[in-house]
């Protein structure tokens, strides 16, 4: 995921931001601009990033999965922590972070308690969640929205200000249809459009939950069935952001002034789009090189720029 | 999970006796009852037909877990199916059952029963 750099801006903060991915090797940052994405490679260290006026950072983390014990990984719970460690330790602090689901592998109570106990002996920030489909197993998220629910309404979706952004959580994982995909429901964007309607069109938006808020690829469920009644809402806007998890990588789409994008899980790999039979864990990766697929995101909110960097972080 | 642990432990016992029942041939084997298999999140066979009575089990081959779920709510929904767990419903009323996994809604199968 190395892309080159050619950007022109201060170089102050990219210094800064070079420290924290050297512990990291490999990875990417991406900085948006009214919707356009710029990606820089982090090795390349001439060219600089508009960095140092940023307002705060956040770091999203995915899919840790706790419970699942096979190869390629059989410490999740020790990649979480690590991811964890990364996160907390930013050099910029990052105000918050978000998880965008599959806490657990089988929604297990003793997996969300490892879960909780993993964030809290890691000192993280305010961590907020939306579930996986993982999370939701047996009794439609009941012991999820218990735990980490930010229970702003029924259905468990939310959203909150933060220095001049807005952030909504969305829940995709639940009342899913047979032969369909992720699932919003009525009654979810009714309150996204209500939620959306006071806002101006300058306000800098990031959206997030679990399912590809896009359809990445059907055939194996990767998106939404509902997203294009959401995005219509959320088209007026001129910076919006839109962060997932499930798919275990790292993939991006433009549309308009809306990006897409979908992190890397913290326990395990899965193929890209149409490779292989199925989406479950790829196991058949170089020894030693599981960090590699492993992640953490750290996304940077710059003033005035009504841009967001996000970057990527490998965990080797 | 704890039926699906019975399940998978009715499985094993059932799969002994199969063998036992193989060993010694002058036992005649019981038939291999109606099975579907999970695996690369699919149903297989994704059409089922068997016959009114019969109990059909189903078995999760994945690293990922599958819940067989009823689409019309015409039987009982499986728990959360982990790797090799079990799940078996026995079919009493003929008619068409179709079911999904409620967390890979795209996983489909029907079972028919004559």
């Amino acid at each position: 995921m190395d892309h080159t750099s050619n950007d022109n801006e201060s170089p102050e903060g990219r210094r800064g931001f070079l420290k924290c991915m050297a512990m990291a090797g490999a990875g990417t940052l991406w900085l948006m601009k009214g919707g356009v994405l710029q990606a820089h490679g982090l090795a390349d260290g001439n060219a600089g990033i508009a960095a140092p006026d940023a307002t705060f950072s956040f770091v999203q983390v995915s899919d840790s999965h706790i419970g699942f014990h096979k190869e390629p990984n059989m410490d999740v719970a020790g990649s979480f922590r690590d991811c964890l460690a990364r996160a907390t330790h930013q050099r910029s602090r990052p105000d918050f972070i978000l998880h965008t689901g599959d806490l657990t592998h089988l929604s297990r109570p003793e997996e969300f308690d490892t879960v909780a106990q993993l964030v809290r002996d890691s000192g993280a920030p305010h961590t907020l969640y939306v579930p996986g489909e993982h999370d939701v197993i047996g009794d439609n998220g009941a012991e999820f929205f218990k735990r980490f629910g930010e229970k702003q309404a029924d259905g468990g979706w939310y959203s909150f200000d933060h220095r001049g952004v807005h952030f909504v959580g969305l829940i995709n994982v639940l009342n899913l249809k047979a032969g369909g995909l992720g699932f919003l429901g009525p009654d979810q964007l009714a309150w996204l459009k209500k939620d959306l309607a006071p806002l101006s069109a300058s306000t800098p938006l990031v959206v997030f939950a679990h399912m590809p808020l896009w359809n990445l690829y059907e055939s194996w469920g990767w998106g939404t069935d509902d997203s294009a009644e959401a995005m219509t809402y959320l088209k007026r806007f001129g910076s919006v952001t839109v962060l997932n998890g499930h798919v275990h990588q790292v993939q991006q789409k433009v549309e308009g002034t809306v990006t897409f994008h979908t992190a890397r899980s913290t326990a395990y790999p899965q193929p890209a789009p149409g490779v292989g039979p199925g989406p479950g864990p790829l196991k058949d990766i170089v020894a030693g090189s599981l960090k590699h697929y492993l992640g953490v995101r750290e996304v940077r909110h710059v003033r005035g720029a009504q841009a967001l960097a996000v970057a990527e972080e490998a965990l080797a | 999970m704890r039926m699906g642990m019975m399940a998978s432990a009715l499985a094993l016992a059932w799969m002994a006796t199969v063998s036992n029942a193989m060993a010694a041939k002058a036992t005649p084997s019981a038939p291999p009852g109606p099975r579907v298999e999970i695996q690369n999140f699919a149903f297989m066979p994704k059409t089922l037909t068997v016959p009114a009575g019969s109990k059909v089990v189903w078995t999760n081959l994945d690293e990922e877990p599958h819940i067989v779920t009823s689409a019309g709510g015409g039987f009982a929904n499986s728990p959360g199916l982990d790797t090799n767990d079990s799940y078996s419903f026995t079919f009493s009323k003929p008619g068409t059952y179709a079911y999904y996994c409620s967390i890979h809604p795209m996983m489909m199968g029907t079972i028919v029963v004559q």
